[in-house]
């Protein structure tokens, strides 16, 4: 197989690339939140439905991830951390992305309803929506604020996973969405921060090339603050045991410690970046060990 | 077309038609699985 032949867009796309095209590192996120929802919720999930249920929102975060490649193949060959992805390389049509993103769109909202409820297919589909048109087509070249309303998309499948157990929505699943929700601006803008040069060369309206690198800190530190508020907020409500209490207060402890870091860091150049690449990091570690220390509650303290 | 591209052409055919075999053949399973879990919360 020689290289010219495996850039040729006109071939038949590999299953690898479709693959590529479902984003499936944030999946495993989408999925492991997903998941977290349909455990804490109070009704017993049969296995099979669960695992339907957890399917479907995988399926409807790859179909969300294909579409905003398809939309976005421009950006993506612009900046070096997506040059590689299959549309910016080369290596598949945007007609094939869209086909697949729209058909698995499609298939996972009505598996949903199959498998689950009205409800939940509903709010797939929402989400699904919500990514492509309101975050990826109208918000991420128009405003700096595309990833504080854009983020409600990855907020919601907690929710989905919540209401696919029980049929309906209640305080828990919310404050899991606004945690999310929360979450999204500081831990985007900690990365926007290192590679701010990449944002800027592709046109992106991200906060640091926007408004600096200073003030985009400080927005790292205010945002953390509801952050805490919202994951605090099971255990003070009373909706969570001791357990996630406190395991809340140390993650969170530990966020503002680093978010500070990041306030406190002066530098310019991303290789002295290393408060925020830390907070990245610890971002991305944070949220699965909130939600871990979630279901561990619900299932030890049931 | 070269014939280093039509031998991508068919392996790459082969490759997806064994997969959309296999996921299809899933989903069938699939479907049994729901509509057994579902007839089992009903009764």
């Amino acid at each position: 197989m020689t290289p010219a032949a495996t850039a040729n867009p006109d071939l038949p796309a590999s299953s690898r690339d479709l693959f590529a095209l479902t984003k499936p590192r944030v999946m495993s996120l989408v999925v492991f939140t997903g998941l977290c929802g349909l455990l804490v919720a109070p009704v017993p999930v049969h296995p099979v439905l669960g695992f339907a249920a957890v399917l479907c929102i995988a399926l409807g975060a790859g179909a969300a991830g294909a579409l905003n490649q398809w939309y976005e193949a421009d950006l993506d060959a612009k900046m070096k951390r997506t040059a590689s992805r299959p549309l910016p390389a080369g290596r598949m049509t945007r007609q094939t992305a869209l086909h697949f993103g729209v058909g698995l769109s499609v298939f996972s909202v009505i598996l949903m309803d199959l498998a689950a409820n009205h409800l939940a297919a509903a709010i797939l589909a929402v989400s699904i929506l919500f990514y492509v048109l309101v975050y990826t087509v109208w918000l991420k070249r128009r405003t700096a604020q595309n990833i504080v309303i854009g983020g409600a998309a990855g907020a919601f499948p907690p929710l989905i996973g919540w209401v696919a157990a029980t049929g309906h929505v209640s305080a828990l699943p919310i404050l899991l969405f606004a945690i999310i929700f929360l979450w999204t601006p500081p831990h985007f803008w900690a990365l926007s921060l290192f590679v701010k040069t990449d944002y800027a060369n592709a046109g992106v309206p991200m906060l640091p090339v926007v408004a600096g690198v200073t003030n985009t800190r400080s927005q790292i530190t205010l945002y953390t603050l509801p952050m805490i508020a919202a994951a605090i907020a099971p255990w003070a409500m009373g909706l969570t045991g001791w357990i996630y209490g406190v395991s809340s207060m140390a993650l969170n402890a530990v966020f503002l410690f680093l978010a500070l870091a990041v306030l406190a860091n002066k530098a310019t150049e991303p290789k002295q970046m290393k408060p925020e690449k830390r907070l990245f990091a610890f971002s991305i570690l944070y949220l699965f060990a909130i939600f871990a220390a979630l279901v561990i509650d619900a299932k030890v303290l049931a | 077309m070269t014939h280093d591209e039509e031998e991508v052409i068919r392996k790459r055919q082969r490759e997806r038609s064994r997969l959309l075999a296999i996921l299809l053949g899933a989903f069938a399973l699939l479907m049994f699985g729901i509509t057994i879990a579902k007839m089992s919360i009903n009764q």
